[in-house]
């Protein structure tokens, strides 16, 4: 559990941090939380020659509200989404998500942005961030982008994010009307990462969903929004029978992942089961 | 201070655990210490065709490269097993040899090629990405039943079959004949499987030659010192006892995987002969997963028969061992002398026969895991009563009190003979199961199930009852069975001038609070404070012999050899004492810590007479100055605690979860000399019990890979995934031993799996759902509702 030497540097900008990435390219890694990116590096999966430390940029640790949306900073932890009263009182789905991550000192350690960035598939802000149709901020040597989370996802461990690029910061639009938000977990026993995990919103307007997002993590390579659920639910009173009904749908067009802990069979099925958690809890916070 | 002996007192150890003043061997740094990596086999089974170390040499700090060709050139042994048992056509055992490096072949993934020993632990592990192995993979065999067979990939060129041994206990011809008459006869199939387990301090061994005194000194994580330096010495590498010291010291955790004498230990005091220089080597966690012995691993079919009122008449049981790619140091006698001597369980069943085929398989080498084949005897056992009174409709606790073995003190009654082997030294079996019973509640229980069922809630409750044998052992009796070595205990009291007390102990602690319990009982003997007395363990230069702690046995062996040197410091203690205060040793009583002239206020202390002892200046004639005393105490028979353990579950039917909702154990371990830590030892096995029934399982794929070794990937308990445990004990002492004292390591461990299991299946039972084999996991139970809905 050692691994390759390596040189530490902090960065006290966000264009210090980038002028790193260019300079040393793939040798570079950004470090945040370093709750993914250490114990790779201590199995030699990821051998990096310059840590880069984001940690002490002032200005990438916050939560706040601007222009009808939740804005996060990169590095703000789990546990500071997880606990924080603004999140709770617009989108209290994303404290369930940072809530159900790992345990206290992971919560308090580990980031948003890292989690992003890293795109485990079983990890558990995915799910919230496509649910939630977040924006991933990107800065790079070319300035700064907005991705959508739909388009950031793009498979095992692959994202939008280039080499040479931070996520600055998450921006979340709050749902207006009349809403409820749910994330269901269940867990993988040995990691308690994600073996299915189902975030939702939905909002209702004259006793019908008139919107409804549904993203699954843990299904498949990446997350990724259910449409067919969304759809079966959409137009429809959120009670028990058009929920089953569209619980049913979930996971039926993608690669399902199989492993000693679910086999595809089991995983799809699980999604179903989750999907119903979540939309009839988010149903019951309306 | 007296009436120390029963009481919760708080564990003095824990004050240097809890607050990170713990020493263990890895905490040790030696002047000049060079760090070593071991090189190993990432295939199960491969021909090592060539090794090129040359650019790692090159490499700055790096000291020295062995590969298994130098270990084989310098004539080093394996190392040894140190248990025999036989074919049953009385061909030896096959053992092969176990190098500390292989040379031509890898035989498990995990297994070791090479050594690479540089400055910094760092550098090692880089040097050793440099080392090329240039292997060939072969086919690989990872099912013990299949490993049999023609045509399987043979572990040992020379061993046919992948046989080891195979060996029987009891009467067959009286068996089948017996089972021939059975008026209902269950049969059930199934995999004890392979546990990894875990001890949360990994594996770790300095090796420091001192070429000025030509001594040797090995620091080990170990359960056993002792039994390491005289295997070490004697088997592998050929170096006087005397010149040898092996140091134990605090020892996070071993569960049995750390009984064993390990390629590494003696691999680091070779190397270190070698460069003059101490050497240290610490597992990393995924070494530990791969090369810490494993556990269980059993391929069981087994029958039992019933007359027509449910007695049961007849068991017949054929198993298929997995050994692993070698032969670790106590692997044969597990899945035999500990699994097929058990199998009379609690009941008196009166024909049993057990046949064990012991094999080898490209992976990690098993031998004993808390509980060692007791746990897979008595799962055995406690899924066939289960399933059989489910086939029967008859309620699973009335036909274990059917068939409980009547009540026997081992004093006015004799011990209970078995059909295999064992005679039972004391046991009163109703009384634990009626116990748990109405802990639980169960005519409520059922009730509630009953109508839970009605409303789609799937209840479970599961029993499980056990007996083990443990206080391990006798020595002729296991002398007879196979044993290399003798298994007493030693203890040597001394009683400083001050009457303070020193005692040292050849049992090793690694969590079970020795240095609580054994001052207890010195504390309680002499009259003094706790504080007065101080446990030593784990130094071969400090402790005259041990065999170590596994097997339940510390407090029944070791402390039996405590229990010999306080008689002996009383008595010499009262002659003393008689002489001091001009009486007759008869007209003394000592209680209180002094000895007084009874029926007068005329007393000396514990402590007077101690300094009388080194300063005998009025001294009895012909009396040995000094006060201390060694002793060996070699148990009479083997203790026999048990228990009753009721698990009650619900099972989610959606996704095929197990969710437990209360644990019940009633045990009895005989005398309790600290109830708080008693409970202790039943909550951690009854964790890891429960592990093994929904949680733990190692897997290997086809090719023999380790497919979960991380945590991420092998589940192990957690407090989360467990109920508040309710303990409860009856004491039927054990009769041959002076504390009456049974054992309490292993008990949780071995009631707790089939509970839990029986009462998944009870659950299940609406499904028609009679059989499932652990972990229990949620996939498994909803395929299982699923196939049968
Ligand atoms: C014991 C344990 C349990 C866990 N359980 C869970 C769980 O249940 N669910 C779950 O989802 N996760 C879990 N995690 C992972 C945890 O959430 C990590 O904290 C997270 O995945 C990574 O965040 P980090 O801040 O630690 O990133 P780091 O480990 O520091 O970095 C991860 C990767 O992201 C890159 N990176 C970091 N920040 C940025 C940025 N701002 N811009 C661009 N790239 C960046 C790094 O270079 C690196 O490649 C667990 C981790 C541990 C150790």
């Amino acid at each position: 559990m050692i691994p390759n030497k390596f040189d530490y540097q902090k960065a006290t900008t966000v264009e210090e941090a980038i002028e790193y990435l260019v300079e040393y390219g793939d040798e570079a890694k950004l470090l945040a939380g370093g709750h993914s990116l250490l114990p790779a590096m201590k199995l030699r999966l990821n051998n990096p020659v310059k840590l880069v430390d984001i940690n002490r940029i002032p200005g990438l640790k916050y939560i706040r509200e601007e222009n009808a949306m939740l804005c996060l900073g990169a590095a703000t932890t789990h546990y500071d989404i997880e606990s924080s009263e603004l999140v709770k009182s617009k989108i209290p789905m994303l404290c369930q998500v940072a809530a159900s991550i790992g345990d206290l000192q992971v919560r308090n350690m580990g980031t948003i942005g890292g989690s992003l960035a890293h795109a485990d598939p079983a990890a558990d802000w995915p799910a919230g961030m496509l649910a939630t149709e977040a924006i991933i901020v990107i800065q790079g040597p070319e300035g700064t982008k907005n991705v959508p989370a739909k388009d950031f996802f793009m498979g095992l461990y692959t994202t939008a994010l280039a080499e040479n690029e931070i996520i600055t910061e998450i921006r979340i639009p709050i749902p207006e009307g009349n809403i409820g938000t749910a994330y269901a977990k269940c867990v993988q026993p040995a990691s308690r990462f994600a073996l299915v995990g189902c975030a939702t919103i939905i909002s209702k307007n004259n006793g019908l969903c008139d919107r409804v997002k549904l993203a699954f993590t843990g299904v498949s390579v990446n997350a990724f929004c259910d449409e067919a659920v969304e759809h079966a639910l959409t137009g429809h009173a959120p009670d028990v029978d058009n929920i089953t009904i569209a619980a049913e749908k979930a996971a039926i067009n993608v690669d399902v992942l199989s492993d000693h802990f679910a086999s595809e069979n089991y995983r799809r099925h699980l999604a179903k089961v989750y999907a119903k958690k979540a939309l009839m809890e988010a149903a019951n916070n309306l | 201070m007296t009436n120390m002996i029963g009481k919760p007192v708080k564990r003095v150890e824990d004050k240097r655990f809890i607050s990170g003043k713990g020493r263990y061997t890895d905490d040790i740094v030696l002047p000049g210490m060079l760090h070593a990596h071991i090189i190993r086999s990432h295939y199960a089974h491969a021909k090592i065709l060539g090794i090129d170390t040359d650019q790692a040499e090159k490499m700055e700090g790096v000291v020295a490269i062995f590969t298994g060709k130098d270990i084989a050139e310098a004539g080093i042994n394996g190392v040894p097993c140190g248990w025999q048992v036989d074919f049953k056509n009385g061909e030896t055992m096959k053992e092969p040899p176990h190098p500390l490096l292989v040379a031509a072949k890898a035989r498990y993934m995990g297994d070791a090629v090479a050594v690479v020993i540089a400055e910094s632990k760092a550098l090692a592990k880089d040097a050793a990405e440099m080392v090329m192995v240039d292997y060939e993979p072969l086919d690989a065999i990872v099912d013990a039943a299949m490993a049999v067979e023609d045509g399987a990939p043979l572990v040992h060129e020379d061993i046919p079959g992948n046989m080891a041994f195979d060996w029987e206990l009891g009467d067959r011809e009286k068996t089948n004949q017996t089972m021939a008459k059975a008026h209902h006869t269950t049969t059930l199939e199934f995999v004890n499987q392979r546990l990894i387990p875990n001890a949360i301090e990994p594996r770790c061994a300095i090796g420091d030659y001192d070429s000025t005194n030509d001594k040797y000194t090995l620091y080990t994580s170990s359960q056993n010192p002792h039994l390491i330096r005289l295997l070490m010495c004697a088997f592998v590498l050929g170096i006087p006892e005397h010149k040898v010291r092996v140091v134990s010291p605090d020892v996070g955790g071993g569960f049995g995987s750390k009984i064993f004498h390990y390629t590494e230990e003696a691999l680091m005091t070779w190397c270190s002969k070698q460069l003059g220089k101490p050497i240290k080597w610490t597992a990393e966690r995924s070494e530990s997963f791969m090369t810490d012995c494993h556990g269980r691993d059993h391929v069981t079919k087994a029958q039992m028969g019933f007359d027509e009122n449910g007695k049961i008449i007849g068991l017949r049981v054929k198993t298929f061992a997995n050994l692993g790619a070698y032969l670790s140091t106590f692997a044969p006698c597990v899945p035999t002398y500990l699994h097929g001597t058990l199998l009379q369980g609690l009941y008196t069943t009166t024909a049993i026969h057990v046949d064990v085929t012991g094999v080898f398989t490209h992976t990690t080498p098993v031998d004993a895991y808390r509980g060692a084949g007791r746990p897979e005897a008595t799962y055995l056992l406690e899924r066939l009563i289960d399933k059989a009174a489910l086939e029967m409709k008859v309620d699973p606790a009335a036909l274990r009190f059917k068939n409980f073995i009547p009540p026997f003190d081992g004093i006015n009654e004799p011990g209970f003979q078995t059909e295999v082997a064992l005679q039972y030294d004391s046991g009163n079996y109703a009384p634990v199961l009626k116990r748990a019973m109405e802990m639980v509640d169960y005519e409520a229980l059922r009730e509630e199930q009953a109508s839970g069922r009605n409303n789609g809630k799937l209840i479970g409750i599961g029993i499980s009852t056990y007996i083990e044998a443990c206080g391990i052992a006798p020595s002729a009796v296991v002398g007879s069975l196979g044993a290399r070595a003798g298994l007493y205990e030693s203890a040597q009291v001394r009683v400083q001038p001050t009457g303070k007390v020193s005692v040292y102990v050849g049992s090793h602690a690694h969590g079970q609070g020795h240095e609580t319990t054994f001052a207890q009982i010195v504390a309680d003997k002499f009259g003094i404070a706790m504080e007065d007395v101080e446990i030593v363990h784990g130094d071969s230069e400090s402790v005259a012999f041990g065999m170590g702690t596994y097997g339940s046995r510390s407090l029944a062996v070791g402390g039996s050899a405590i229990m010999k040197g306080i008689e002996k410091v009383l008595e010499k203690g009262a002659k003393i004492a008689a002489h001091k205060l001009e009486a007759s040793e008869n007209d003394l009583e000592f209680a209180e810590g002094k000895w007084t002239v009874k029926g007068t206020d005329k007393s000396i202390s514990f402590g007077d007479v101690a300094l009388t002892a080194y300063v005998p200046h009025n001294y009895p004639e012909g009396l040995e100055p000094g006060m201390d005393f060694a002793s060996f105490y070699d148990p009479a028979n083997f203790t026999y605690p048990f228990g009753a353990h009721i698990a009650v579950v619900e099972v989610d039917k959606e996704t095929g979860k197990v969710d437990l909702k209360r644990f019940i154990a009633c045990d009895d371990v005989g005398n309790v000399i600290n109830p708080m830590i008693v409970d202790g030892q039943i909550h951690g096995g009854v964790a890891q019990g429960i592990g093994q029934a929904l949680f733990e399982g190692a897997i290997y794929d086809e090719s023999g890979q380790l497919v979960n070794g991380s945590y991420m990937d092998y589940t192990m308990p957690r407090a989360d995934d467990l109920p508040l445990f309710e303990t409860d004990r009856t004491v039927t002492p054990c009769p041959h031993n002076p504390l009456g004292v049974k054992g309490a390591g292993e008990a949780g461990t071995i009631g707790s799996a089939p509970a839990v299991v029986n009462a998944v299946m009870d659950a299940l039972a609406p499904f028609g759902i009679k059989d499932l084999e652990m972990p229990l996991t949620p996939e498994k139970v909803w395929n299982a509702i699923h196939n049968n809905q």
